[in-house]
């Protein structure tokens, strides 16, 4: 599965990660198979979007998700 | 209407945009950039945007202001890529009947967009180096 990235941890992995996940995997697997690549204190700090929405950790994924770590936003 | 920008934003253009008879009050938020944070001096900003997303989110906060309040428009615009010192980086115009309505969903507009929309700025000082402001809250955790 590609995860995409922004801001501190595309500078940190690239515009994307790619994460092995078996079927039915939730985003508290994502999160643990993250933890490998990107920064594990930032990673705490972001959330997971799934389809342009937050997503909680019990939240399950399917290949077809689009599926992004958002960091702490400092739009305005 | 909400919209991501790569082009300076034309706030009076879009504060006459909300203007209506039935409408006694238009308020207007700008963000501009700042030259100070604490004793940290920056030259300029980038900003960068998850843009389906922002947009998806924006939307959203656009219809929570209409489901609130009796406004007539929304309008929030937020500009993306590099800004300089003075440079308007976010519009949000509400107009409504009367001011009290206006200011509170103003308010409650813009406080939205900084605490879920998926946009960050990178301060960039005098010395080349830049880094991403990460400083809030995990978003979206309420």
């Amino acid at each position: 599965m590609r995860v995409l990235l922004f801001a501190a941890l595309r500078d940190a992995a690239g515009p994307n990660v790619e994460v092995s996940l078996p079927a039915g995997a939730t985003v508290r697997e994502l999160r643990a198979e993250l933890a490998r690549v990107l920064p594990a204190g930032l990673l705490a700090r972001s959330a997971i979007a799934v389809n342009h929405e937050y997503a909680d950790d019990a939240r399950e994924l399917s290949a077809a998700d689009e599926v992004a770590v958002i960091p702490p936003v400092s739009g305005g | 209407m909400v919209r991501l920008t790569r082009d300076a934003i034309d706030f009076a253009a879009l504060t006459e945009s909300a203007r209506h008879p039935h409408c006694g009050a238009v308020a207007l938020f700008l963000g501009t950039v700042r030259d100070l944070t604490g004793e940290h001096v920056t030259v300029f900003l980038d900003y960068d945007a998850y843009g389906p997303m922002a947009e998806k989110k924006l939307a959203e906060i656009e219809a929570d202001v209409r489901h609130r309040w009796p406004v007539r428009e929304v309008l929030m615009v937020h500009r993306l890529g590099r800004l300089a010192v003075g440079d308007v980086s976010v519009a949000v115009v509400v107009s409504s009947p009367h001011r009290a309505e206006a200011f509170d969903a103003l308010r409650f507009a813009v406080d939205a967009l900084k605490e879920l929309v998926p946009i960050w700025k990178k301060e960039n000082g005098p010395d080349g180096t830049g880094e991403w402001v990460h400083q809030s809250a995990k978003p979206g955790a309420t």
